[in-house]
């Protein structure tokens, strides 16, 4: 909302030497937040004065246009001039080259001297041009910064105005006045108004406040006026549509009038642009009063008007000229010919004022908040009148407002006002409100006094009646907001001031720290990054074919979420797999000249089942039942955390006598063996398959229950090619939510032998394609309990072993708990393990 | 070097002067000995079987019976004389010499290698871990939940009622289908109601994690940021106690210095409601008021929600944007710095902000 200064000082005691800023910084302490400063003079400083143009001599050029050599009288006739500098012509007639063909001899134009300065640092000064010395410019309201025409210069005379020659046309065109910008929080719909804001302003300063509604005398009833129907037969939420239509008519005007420049400036000021004079009439009532109303051209409404519901394919050209199909839950203005208007959001286009209007008929009506937020968002019609309704209009404003458009319309447009008038509806019941003793002290930690709740209640138009327990509070018929005593905590702590508010601290009970699996993903992250891997945080949108390529393992059937309204279609749909996110990083890394890296990133992966949310939604302020709530908790998709890892390039920067060794596919194996050794989980790698990774070089990871919880390996070698990634690029992805539950509640201690060990070693040749650790299980399980440890040591193949086979060798590590061990035992034991490895997996000593 | 040459005449045992000679022979090339090697060849020319001495012992057998013994005396002195002098001498070149191969071991350590890869924290997790623990650390639960979420929680549950503007203004993203009514969270706010739901009173929680808005990305937008709300249920809590958390954690945050201001504001879920501002000493163009979040009373409706009785409970709440916050407390200047991933960013943090 934007208050311009001069009008606020009409209803507030805002200081002369009061600028924006201060005005804002006033309005802040009660509520508003600051927004913007508009001050004309900060881009625009003259001298700019009135002038009269003496003569004007037309000039063809060589480049074929004419420009016109104008001589301009800037100060009145028989004065002398006196302002000085560089340019200015002493006798007060200026000479001055202007391109701009609309006007003739004798016109009184705005004359920006040679000094001023102009809306983009367009300083004007005395110069050389067309073989004469232009000394100043005659300047079009786009010069000015006052409005987007610019097919010739501003003719005073057609905005109305014959002011005196050399009179300062800053002045004269309000542009020394200035407006505060404030955000306005949804639920002070009130100080969308001047009246509104005027009586914050009061609020914040102690100041005194005049109500501009109490300067319009309206009638208290009205009677024999238009013709107005009520006749909501769907009220949304039981709320009717429309509980109030003041309707007043005028003959006699003109409407071809030009607004007066107070209020031009002031609704410039406001962010609205000037229309015509009735249509601004109504917009300077909307933002003084905060009541939003229509003109209507009389002449053009045919029967009476009936406010209802649409009926099914209705159709409505609105003022916009757009044709719209309206829904049967519009409210409509309508009369014999059909629909008028969409209440409280639009009118139409065929009862339009327009210049030949000459009676008119103002609505000033209250319509229902829901209705008029619905059927602006069905039709993508935000309009001030609009904003206002959605958040709250004062419904004792109706007949106000009409009384004041039809007293400017009377003033400035020369109409007749006629005594009739329409006034339909039905008051609200007023907010009664009861407010213990008490309450507000305790909600808001400050003692108050009686005095100082009685006061700020009533400051801000509330009736307080004094209870046996308390007070009985009338809300003022303005303030939607206030139905709790908790919101009238909140104004009276308001009006008192927050930095009242003192500070204590309160204990809370005896808490249990950060929870075992806060712990573990604590640890799990920092001991990545600590292993030298970068975290990076990426966006969860991707899109289908990312989901499709990284978010299933082969032959699983993808299944995604995909958001209805995405920033960008392509990528539409939450991410499955965060393996796109890091490759899109690495990516942006690489083109910035970082090619070596290990990225990972911790989040959530959005996995939705075959149930998806619920198809009502429980009221507010109840506790849903238990198994509405069940059916809310378990129509959330499941949204485990996974962890991944991109690495490209080599592992360390290279140094004197270092050699960075390339990534390869074992890294993303080991940054999986990391996560788990941290976690006290057994990692099962076994070979995969995963069409996002080399058909060789994956590895599956499972936890040894069977679950499998990710993959690991080189990524595939046609996946990186097309995407500009790196050969041999290393990715590893797994289901952290897994691991930490896999994790053993109790680990037991085991009994440490100190009796010798007996190391054997052995090599076992088998068939490629066995895995080395299907091999080393055998082993284990076949060397029984004197095992300690083994661990695979080697890997060859080559000619010596033959085609097709590997040679593995193990290093066993065997130990008694009760005695050292012989020779013979150790042997038995490994040949133990070897003849089983023989039995599994075929494996033959060396 | 060696004035003894093997073949040369060998002295008498029994003549002493010859044999003290032979010895002050021996012991000077010794010490003139410059090397382990040198001081080798000197022991064997002086001291081996065919040195001048050892022939001169082995000449004592041949001696008469009556001088052997002060034959054996005088060559027994001579041979400790050398031994001695060997042994010295021996000590002071293994010292030099192991002194010369450390001198030669010498290494421009300015050169090392970095062999190891430095990894790095992403900054705004290191920030949520540490406010995290400022309230852990005051009895404090931390709390999570799911991104999507069901619309109750993030908007019924909390007051927004179904058409009012204040729901339109969270510019939420919505999944599809919509009758699922399921959306990606517009603040942390649905983990409050979770949390109510889900714990016994006295609750006291933080609730960080990644929110969600329709904004398109620019230097101070992003459609995904990360958020901190804390909430408070216990009986007889008031808005002193919502200043009194605030400035607390401000202190641990920010410094003793650290001061806060509440001015009033409007949220569903909250009355009285306000917005939070932070005095920043360092801000860039001088000290000013940073806006930092929102706070307020929890609505009574809130509490109806989760089940709570708002005549024996009240609560507050508070919700700040980490982004914001490592904006003005780092310096960051632009809102893709933390998005876009440049490892450079995050490795100049470390694991420390």
């Amino acid at each position: 909302m934007r208050i311009p200064l001069s009008w606020l000082r009409e209803f507030a005691q805002v200081p002369a030497g009061s600028s924006a800023e201060d005005v804002m910084e006033e309005l802040v302490k009660v509520g508003f937040e600051e927004e913007d400063v508009h001050r004309p003079t900060d881009t625009l400083q003259g001298p700019v004065v009135v002038g009269q143009v003496l003569s004007l001599v037309k000039e063809p050029q060589t480049n074929g246009k004419t420009i016109n050599w104008c001589q301009v009288r800037v100060v009145p006739e028989g004065q002398e001039q006196s302002l000085t500098g560089d340019g200015i012509d002493p006798s007060g007639v200026q000479g001055i080259i202007c391109g701009a063909h609309n006007f003739v001899e004798g016109d009184k134009v705005v004359v920006t001297l040679p000094g001023a300065v102009l809306p983009g640092d367009f300083r004007i000064s005395a110069r050389k041009t067309y073989g004469h010395l232009s000394a100043g410019m005659i300047a079009s309201v786009r010069e000015l910064g006052i409005g987007d025409d610019h097919d010739g210069i501003l003719v005073l005379s057609r905005i109305g105005l014959d002011p005196e020659i050399g009179s300062d046309a800053l002045e004269l065109l309000g542009l020394y006045d200035q407006a505060a910008e404030i955000n306005v929080t949804p639920d002070r719909s009130y100080a969308f108004s001047l009246r509104g804001v005027a009586r914050e302003y009061a609020h914040a300063t102690g100041t005194s406040f005049t109500d501009p509604a109490s300067l319009v005398s309206a009638p208290s009833t009205l009677t024999g006026g238009f013709d107005v129907e009520l006749h909501d037969d769907a009220p949304i939420y039981g709320i009717p549509g429309c509980d109030r239509f003041v309707a007043r008519t005028v003959t006699g005007v003109d409407a071809t009038r030009p607004t007066p420049q107070w209020m031009v400036s002031r609704l410039r000021l406001a962010g609205i642009r000037s229309i015509s004079l009735p249509v601004d009439i109504s917009n300077y009532v909307m933002l003084e009063l905060g009541q939003p109303n229509h003109c209507y051209d009389l002449d053009r409404l045919t029967g009476s008007i009936v406010v209802r519901r649409a009926t099914a394919g209705e159709k409505l050209t609105t003022l916009d000229g757009r044709e719209r199909t309206l829904n049967t839950e519009d409210l409509l203005i309508t009369d014999a010919s059909g629909a008028i208007g969409i209440a409280g959001v639009m009118g139409g286009a065929h009862t339009e004022v327009s210049g030949g209007t000459t009676s008119i008929l103002i609505e000033a009506a209250h319509f229902d908040a829901v209705s008029v937020a619905r059927s602006r968002r069905r039709h993508k019609l935000p309009s001030e009148a609009s904003k206002r309704f959605e958040r709250g209009v004062d419904w004792n404003l109706a007949g106000i407002a009409a009384q004041r458009v039809v007293d400017l319309l009377v003033e400035l447009a020369g109409a007749t006002a006629e005594a009739t008038g329409t006034d339909v509806g039905k008051a609200p019941e007023p907010v009664v409100i009861d407010l213990p003793e008490a309450f507000a002290a305790a909600r808001i930690g400050i003692e108050f006094t009686e005095q100082q709740i009685t006061q700020a209640l009533e400051d801000i138009g509330a009736q307080v009646e004094r209870t046996a327990t308390g007070y009985s509070v009338t809300a003022p018929s303005w303030r939607h907001d206030l139905e709790t005593r908790e919101d009238l905590s909140e104004e009276i702590a308001r009006l008192v001031g927050y930095d009242q508010i003192p500070a204590t601290l309160p204990v809370a009970p005896p808490g249990r720290g950060l929870s075992r699996t806060q712990q573990q993903k604590r640890r799990l992250l920092q001991a990545l990054a600590d292993s030298g891997l970068t975290e990076i945080l990426a966006y969860p949108f991707v899109s289908s074919a990312a989901n499709a390529t990284f978010g299933t393992a082969a032959g699983e059937a993808p299944r995604a979420l995909k958001l209805a309204n995405p920033i960008s279609e392509e990528q539409g749909w939450l991410r499955t797999s965060l393996l796109p996110g890091l490759l899109e990083v690495a990516r942006r890394n690489h083109s910035r000249g970082f090619r070596d890296l290990a990225l990972f990133e911790a989040g959530a992966v959005f996995l939705p089942g075959a149930r998806l949310g619920t198809a009502a939604i429980p009221p507010l302020g109840i506790r849903p039942e238990e198994e509405v709530l069940d059916g809310l908790y378990d129509g959330v998709p499941h949204q485990p955390l996974h962890v991944a890892a991109v690495l490209t390039g080599v592992d360390s920067p290279a140094g004197a006598g270092h050699q960075p060794r390339p990534w390869d596919w074992a890294d993303g194996v080991d940054v999986a063996r990391l996560a788990a050794d941290i976690l006290g989980v057994e990692l099962v790698v076994t070979q995969g398959a995963h069409q996002a990774f080399h058909p060789g070089r994956t590895a599956q990871l499972s936890l040894r229950s069977g679950e499998v919880v990710g993959y690991a390996g080189e990524l595939h070698p046609k996946l990186l090619a097309s995407s500009d990634m790196p050969a041999r690029s290393v990715a590893v992805e797994f289901d952290a939510d897994q691991l930490f539950a896999a994790t053993a509640d109790v680990i037991v201690a085991k009994p440490l032998s100190t009796f010798p060990v007996a190391t054997q070693d052995v090599a076992l040749v088998v068939a490629q394609e066995i895995p080395a650790d299907e091999v080393l299980a055998a082993l284990r399980e076949g060397a029984g309990e004197l095992l300690e440890d083994v661990a695979l040591f080697d890997v060859y193949a080559g000619e010596r072993i033959g085609e097709g086979l590997k040679s593995l060798a193990f290093g066993l590590r065997f130990r008694a708990p009760d005695r050292t061990l012989t020779a013979d035992e150790a042997s038995a034991a490994r040949e133990g393990a070897v003849a089983l490895a023989a039995e599994r997996c075929g494996a033959v000593q060396r | 070097m060696t004035e003894t040459l093997p073949g040369a005449d060998v002295p008498n045992p029994l003549d002493e002067a010859a044999i003290t000679a032979a010895v002050d022979t021996a012991v000077a090339a010794i010490d003139g000995a410059s090397t382990l090697d040198e001081l080798k060849a000197v022991r064997l020319a002086h001291a081996g079987e065919k040195s001048p001495l050892s022939l001169a012992n082995r000449e004592i057998g041949k001696l008469d019976k009556a001088d052997k013994a002060a034959a054996g005396k005088l060559m027994g002195s001579s041979r400790g004389r050398i031994n001695k002098a060997l042994a010295a001498r021996t000590v002071v070149l293994e010292a030099e010499n192991d002194a010369r191969i450390l001198v030669e071991e010498t290494v421009d350590v300015t050169a090392a290698p970095c062999r190891r890869r430095a990894g790095a924290r992403h900054p705004l997790s290191t920030l949520q871990d540490r406010v995290s623990d400022i309230f852990v650390g005051m009895g404090w639960e931390i709390a999570e939940g799911p991104e999507v979420e069901s619309e109750w929680f993030n908007f019924d549950a909390l007051n927004f009622k179904p058409d009012h503007p204040a729901r339109e203004m969270q510019d939420t993203f919505f999944v599809e289908p919509p009758e699922a009514h399921l959306l990606m969270r517009t603040h942390t706010s649905p983990v409050q109601v979770r949390s109510m739901l889900e714990r016994a009173v006295p609750i006291y929680v933080l609730c960080p994690g990644k929110v969600f808005r329709t904004d398109e990305l620019d230097s101070t937008h992003t459609p995904v940021f990360h958020q901190f709300e804390g909430l408070a249920i216990d009986r007889n809590l008031s808005m002193a106690d919502l200043r009194g958390t605030l400035e607390h954690f401000a202190r641990q945050m920010f410094g003793e210095a650290a001061q806060i201001r509440l001015r009033p504001n409007y949220f569903p879920f909250t009355e009285p409601s306000a917005e939070l501002d932070i005095w920043h000493p360092g801000a860039k163009g001088g000290p000013r008021w940073i806006e930092w979040g929102g706070c307020g009373m929890v609505n009574p409706n809130v509490l109806r929600a989760a089940g709570i009785d708002p005549d024996i409970y009240s609560g507050f709440a508070f919700g700040m944007g980490i982004e914001r916050t490592l904006m003005f407390r780092n310096e960051v200047a632009d809102m893709r710095d933390m998005i876009e991933g440049d490892v450079r960013f995050s490795e100049h943090f470390g694991m420390e902000i």
